[in-house]
């Protein structure tokens, strides 16, 4: 009787394991594959990629836009680009002044407001998506996003905002925030003239006045 | 620029050179075909630095020095 059970087991068993090894078999294919998948990740992943592409991004900015707007981004970490830029001759525009004017913030909404009042207009929440692949990817380096930002208002200021989502202040970006860095912008453009005035008292008399638009 | 990566260089050559001008041409309209944008930073004569959007390449000025490609505005997350 034992050994019949014992036979019947061996049986079972082998059995058993003739139906379960395409099953093993499956599953250690697997795990092959996925720890080929993480070497392979692994040997790709360059963790100062993002850095580099950030840094060239803020030559690229800095080579495209003027000293003043350098600055402000550089010191402030945003960018200050007055309406209507293309459309408007630079001569006419220092007669009439600006009625309004936009902040630009990596990766935010772009905030429109009255530069005399600091009335806060609206945000225009735009992005640039990589469309050569449809499965989606990174976004810009923080500099290029800024770049792509100014240079889409400077040359198109009219088809960049039809492009974007228009909302009231305050949808994206805490207005309490914008209020801040619209202060910390005067003071900012306030250092600057006067570093600007004492560096001119230690020249002798310039050829012609600064450009205030530019 | 390109989302991930930043600046890469596409194509560079003289456009008075006919063979350079048939290989920007292709590197140009290649990059507009991909949906992207493209700009010439420029300079007006009273210094104010500019941006120009531009949509053919018979529209970039013969003496630009550079054209920045970058992927077309779109709205953003509401």
């Amino acid at each position: 009787m034992a050994v019949a059970l014992c036979a019947t087991s061996l049986v079972v068993l082998a059995l058993l394991w003739e139906v379960s090894l395409p099953f093993w078999d499956r599953k250690l294919e697997e795990r092959r594959a996925r720890k080929a998948a993480r070497e392979a990740a692994g040997a790709d992943y360059d963790p100062g990629r993002e850095r580099r592409a950030e840094q060239r991004a803020r030559e690229l900015l800095k080579s495209c836009v003027n000293d003043e707007e350098w600055g402000m981004y550089r010191d402030l970490g945003f960018l200050r680009v007055w309406g209507g830029s293309a459309e408007v001759p630079d001569e006419a525009r220092e007669l009439r002044g600006v009625p309004y004017a936009y902040l630009i913030y990596p990766h935010k909404p772009i905030v429109a407001y009255l530069p005399q009042t600091g009335r806060l207009l609206n945000e225009y929440c735009v992005e640039f998506p990589d469309e050569t692949r449809p499965y989606g990817s990174p976004r810009l380096p923080d500099s290029d996003d800024v770049l792509a930002k100014w240079m889409a208002l400077k040359g198109d200021e009219r088809r960049l905002i039809n492009e974007a989502n228009m909302h009231l202040p305050g949808r994206q970006i805490d207005p309490r925030q914008v209020q801040r860095d619209l202060w910390r912008l005067g003071q900012w453009e306030r250092e600057r003239l006067a570093r600007a005035n004492q560096a001119a008292k230690g020249r002798p008399r310039a050829a012609g006045p600064a450009d205030p638009t530019s | 620029m390109r989302p991930g990566h930043g600046e890469q260089l596409i194509a560079e050559g003289d456009p008075s050179v006919a063979e350079d001008e048939e290989r920007l041409v292709e590197a140009f309209r290649r990059q507009l075909d991909e949906g992207m944008w493209a700009a010439i930073p420029t300079t007006s004569r009273g210094g104010r630095r500019q941006a120009e959007l531009v949509r053919a390449f018979e529209d970039v000025p013969r003496d630009a020095e550079r054209v920045i490609f970058f992927p077309r505005a779109a709205g953003g997350a509401a």
